[in-house]
């Protein structure tokens, strides 16, 4: 991938990109208490004397959170780690309650794993998964509510996340977005994480360095909580020159956290996060190690449904998508289930194709998920195959696709309504064609010597049918008729 | 009334049962004997109106042919169990005015069981100390004295409220916790019983912690019977704790008066350690009789790890401490101190919320977890910790409980071991181990020094082997016939 | 190991614990002694041994994903020192 290097002022540096993603289990409870996970409740109202970190209040693990690991740990083909332990990560912060963080350090309970990332054009690439652990969320600072104090809403803090560190495997921040895109798909696939970045339910922390080509790895820098796609990339982007900037003046890069500031494009240090950390992990003495049965993780195994990657590629075989085509189909479950149930006995491109053009780009114009699509998957199936049996053409299809959207019934309904069959009697044609041709004798003259003139006969026939001639049937009708080749 | 508060809580519990007394009275007879110790110090909240409310509802259950195994019996609360609505401070400024909206699981389970709450006792900060002089509300009063002296002794510690006011008849039994030796200690300090169960025994929700591996709530009573009977409520498996033990909880005062012939009693060689007084080598040699003449065979053990349990306890504690008390922040609850910056609060909230020692703790702790330090000290503490506690599962080949004295020395003067830390902290030297291996340990008093304090001995035992400990307990109890009584100085 | 003042005012600072410079040194002190005497453990041979960090041989119980907590912003605000409209209120924190 030599066309992603940065062309600097003196010679090409390699990107080297590694992400920390934290996705926040889709349970209902916290990884340690009994509280709400949930977006948009009153400020503490999601809050147990657990997570508000009071005197003598005890962790206990949720179930759920663990089999979600799991399952996300087998999903990325990863090893699961029959014992794994959960440390404390010690540091003072107004939103961190206990004064530590409930994390798994030493010994996670996922380790190394693989993810296959296919980018748009089809090509693929592998990012190596260092690990996956659980670890507890932190509530929310707002500093914008009163000019002197900072007002702290702990509904956050506890709920669970699954930490999944990647190998610094992507050398481009559009890699880097299609891993995290990859990744995201297969979550949701999963049931694991709901995805919803802009709620913050996933989130990335982006390390970044330079280097070139060949060479070492470069100083790191951290760039926290990265928080869209398009972000992601900006960042990335941003901070890679600024670090090739740094190198070519003869500058060195420190390693540090920053900040990206999505207003201004740019990343910065986050000067107050700069003191020397130190943050003193040892075994959390409230817990026991986390022991899994061999049943329990091939019971999880078992319940695996199918995954993206896997069904992009069966989705390419066996319905001979383009590359592009199955990657937007399988990148939901809800879409995939769509298109099946949609392409069923049907020409299964045709079906991918208004999917995807049609019926996607409708939905995402309005903002809608293909769950709130007005037109139910067996409606457009009908709708293709009427175009296959030749009952409509595909310009009328546009037409007929409007009205379902509208609600108008069924595709066939909608046709036999509106009169919108197709002619292809040829009795019918034959009568429009010669009325057309004795009533233009001197074009049909000229058609003789200029074949491509056809289309304005073509054209003719079609308006006088309202459209619903067959357009194949009028063509060869007009070529009989007028004697051409 | 003196009557009622002299009585051990078996027999309360049994006078109560049989409406000798009814709640309501035995309750005022504390309350009065309460308020007429205050110089003690022992009580850092009395909750009269809650108390007789409490006994007026086991009176109506007594009435009724109702009541649990505690019905109606007044027992004091370490100030280290989270009270519902009544302010829980752990014996620090730093939760000064705190009011728990939860009640612990133990002190949950005795008022289940009928028990009657008279108040919260004083301890030291964080149940870190010996001596209860650590506490931000000052120290408490050992009721023993010297013969011929009026100088104020220290009833021990952490539980050094809970030890006094058991001493000083003010309530029938209290909750303690012990995560070094502060259970018994202090009862040893006072001529009382005091046990701490294996680790996992007690639920530890609502029990504000100081070091969560080694921290066990148990009771401190008058007599074996009783810490069986206030054990038993006590304990039982908490799902609210992960490290609560799933196991049933045995009728702990089954156990007592039972015959102890045919047990194998160890005598920890390592336990004669240098500089110990002769009246302690002397009394350890008459509990060896004792046990011998009631049927026990004695065997010499060897516990070679034994000497390295107080250092390795004093990393592991103050590092488990340095994480556990970080909350104590200032911003949710409790003190908050001044400042400019939000560093400033956190800073000075913990200067001034935090005591002398607790600081000392804190930063020890912090200092050994710290980035270079984690393996030298942490790392090697847990396995020094886990030697520790192999040299027990070794002895447990050859014997089935272990005979040692409960400590070094009898109770000191208020004053008396401040100026080095190591010294204080040698108090513990014979409990610590205990804790490490996370094995019940009890301690009986067994008689008077010649200055006419009390001195105590301890039985450990294998874990959840409280049962054989009771019954050794009993033996000792018996043979010992301890019934001195501190002269009542205080009121 | 020696801890000196550098050291303690580290350390304080990581346990957000306000020490004054006068008790730097005494701390220091009495910190390196504790220390000092805690270097004994250096004598016993630790080679192959599984660190304890706890005295319990259960593994870790699991709770069930039911909600049965919380939802009660009154009982966790109850003790604060400040609170406003549903919030905790802490000194301003500059990012």
């Amino acid at each position: 991938m030599t066309d992603t290097l940065i062309q600097g002022r003196t010679g090409p540096w390699e990107i080297v990109l590694g992400l920390e993603v934290h996705a926040q289990v889709a349970s209902r409870a916290k990884l340690f208490s009994g509280a709400a996970v949930g977006f948009g409740a009153g400020p503490n109202a999601q809050v147990s004397t657990v997570d508000a970190g009071f005197p003598g209040m005890l962790p206990v693990l949720n179930r759920f959170c663990v089999e979600q690991a799991v399952k996300t740990g087998l999903g990325l083909n990863a090893q699961i780690h029959r014992t794994s332990r959960f440390d404390r990560k010690n540091y003072f912060y107004p939103d961190l309650p206990q004064g530590y963080q409930i994390s798994q350090l030493y010994h996670p309970i996922v380790g190394e794993g693989a993810l296959e990332v296919e980018r748009d054009d089809g090509s693929t690439f592998t990012v190596g998964i260092e690990r996956l652990h659980l670890e507890q969320d932190a509530g929310k600072s707002i500093h914008d509510m009163d000019p002197h104090s900072t007002y702290v809403d702990l509904n956050r803090s506890g709920t669970a996340l699954m930490e999944i560190v990647s190998r610094p495997d992507m050398r481009s921040a559009e890699d880097a977005a299609a891993y995290v895109r990859t990744l995201r798909t297969l979550l949701r696939a999963l049931g694991t994480c709901d995805g919803d970045m802009e709620k913050g339910n996933l989130r990335a922390d982006v390390n970044v360095s330079v280097r070139r080509p060949g060479e070492g790895l470069g100083t790191r820098c951290e760039i926290k909580n990265v928080n869209s796609f398009r972000f992601i990339m900006q960042a990335i982007e941003y901070e890679a020159r600024r670090q090739v900037e740094i190198l070519e003046d003869g500058g060195k890069i420190t390693q540090e956290t920053r900040l990206f500031d999505p207003g201004r494009g740019e990343t910065r240090s986050m000067r107050s996060k700069e003191e020397a950390h130190d943050y003193r992990y040892f075994p959390d003495p409230d817990l026991l190690p986390l022991v899994l049965e061999e049943a329990w993780i091939e019971e999880i195994r078992a319940s695996l449904p199918e995954l993206p990657a896997a069904r992009r590629r069966r989705f390419a075989e066996q319905y001979g998508l383009t590359a592009y085509d199955a990657g937007v189909l399988t990148a939901e479950d809800e879409r995939a289930a769509y298109f099946e149930r949609a392409a069923g006995g049907r020409n299964a491109k045709l079906v991918a194709n208004w999917t995807v053009n049609d019926l996607l780009g409708r939905l995402s114009a309005e903002d809608r998920g293909i769950a709130e699509s007005p037109i139910p998957p067996e409606t457009l199936g009908e709708l293709v195959g009427l175009i296959e049996e030749g009952t409509i053409s595909s310009k009328i299809a546009k037409t007929v696709f409007e009205k379902l959207w509208a609600g108008e019934g069924s595709a066939r309904e909608v046709v036999e309504r509106e009169g919108l069959v197709q002619v292809s009697d040829t009795g019918a044609l034959e009568a429009a064609v010669d009325k057309l041709i004795a009533a233009n004798p001197d074009k049909a003259e000229a058609v003789k010597s200029k074949p491509q003139a056809i289309g304005w006969f073509v054209g003719q026939v079609m308006k006088e049918t309202g459209g619903k001639a067959n357009p194949a049937v009028v063509n060869a009708l007009l070529r009989a008729r007028l004697g051409i080749d | 009334m003196t009557e009622l508060t002299a009585l051990t809580l078996t027999d309360a519990v049994e006078g109560l049962r049989t409406k000798r007394f009814s709640a309501e009275e035995i309750t005022r007879a504390h309350l009065e004997a309460m308020e007429g110790a205050r110089t003690l110090n022992a009580f850092t909240v009395e909750t009269p109106d809650r108390a007789l409310e409490m006994a007026r509802a086991s009176d109506a259950r007594i009435a009724r042919g109702e009541g649990g195994p505690l019905e109606g019996a007044p027992l004091g609360v370490k100030d280290l169990f989270s009270t519902e609505g009544v302010e829980t401070t752990a014996g620090s400024r730093i939760l000064q005015g705190f009011k728990p909206p939860y009640e612990s699981t133990v002190t949950a389970n005795l008022w289940r069981d009928g028990a009657v709450m008279l108040g919260k006792l004083n301890m030291d900060e964080f149940a870190m100390g010996s001596s209860n002089e650590t506490s931000a509300w000052g120290p408490v009063a050992n009721p023993w004295r010297s013969r011929g002296s009026n100088a104020s002794l220290t009833p021990g510690g952490s539980s050094g409220g809970s030890a006094s006011a058991v001493a000083a008849d003010l309530c029938l039994g209290a909750t303690a916790s012990d995560t070094g030796g502060s259970i018994r200690q202090p009862a040893a300090f006072t001529g009382t019983v005091g046990i701490k169960p294996t680790y996992g025994r007690c639920s530890r929700w609502g029990m504000v912690a100081f070091a969560s591996s080694l921290d066990q709530a148990g009771p401190i009573t008058r007599s074996v019977s009783d810490a069986a009977l206030m054990l038993r409520s006590m304990s039982g498996h908490d799902p609210k704790d992960s490290t609560s033990l799933p196991v049933e909880t045995p009728d702990f005062t089954q156990f007592v008066g039972r015959d102890v012939r045919g047990l194998r009693v160890g005598v920890p060689r390592e336990y004669r350690v240098d500089g110990m007084p002769a009246e302690i080598e002397q009394l350890w040699e008459q509990g060896v009789a004792w046990l011998r003449d009631a049927g026990c065979e004695i065997v010499e053990v060897s516990l070679p790890h034994t000497r390295y349990a107080l250092p390795a306890y004093y990393i592991v504690a103050p590092a488990e401490a340095s994480s556990n008390l970080a909350r104590y922040d200032g911003m949710r609850f409790g003190y908050r101190a001044g400042g400019g910056t939000l560093t400033e609060v956190y800073e000075n909230t913990r200067a001034e919320g935090f005591g002398d020692e607790v600081k000392r703790r804190i930063l020890i702790g912090t200092y050994v977890l710290s980035a270079g330090f984690y393996d030298a000290y942490y790392l090697r503490a847990l396995k020094v910790r886990r030697r520790i506690a192999d040299d027990f599962d070794r002895a447990w080949e050859t014997c089935d409980a272990l005979l040692t004295p409960s400590t070094p020395t009898a109770a000191f003067a208020l004053g008396d071991k401040d100026a080095d830390p190591v010294t204080m902290y040698l108090n513990d030297v014979f409990t610590v181990p205990a804790n490490l291996a996370g094995l019940p340990g009890i301690s009986v008093p067994a008689g008077l020094d010649a200055n006419g304090l009390p001195l105590g001995l301890q039985l450990v035992g294998r874990a959840l082997d409280e049962g054989t400990l009771f019954s050794l307990a009993g033996a000792l109890e018996q043979a010992a016939a301890f019934r001195a009584k501190p002269e009542r100085w205080w009121s | 190991m020696a801890v000196d003042a550098e050291t303690v005012r580290r350390v304080a600072r990581l346990a957000r614990i306000a020490e004054p410079e006068a008790r730097l040194d005494p701390l220091a002190r009495e910190i390196s002694g504790i220390l000092g005497w805690i270097e004994q453990l250096n004598e016993v041979d630790v080679e192959g041994v599984e660190p304890m960090a706890t005295a319990v041989h259960a593994t870790q119980p699991l709770r069930e994903d039911v909600v049965a907590d919380g939802g009660d912003p009154a009982r966790v605000l109850g003790n604060a020192p400040r609170s406003d409209d549903g919030f905790f209120v802490v000194p301003k924190v500059v990012e």
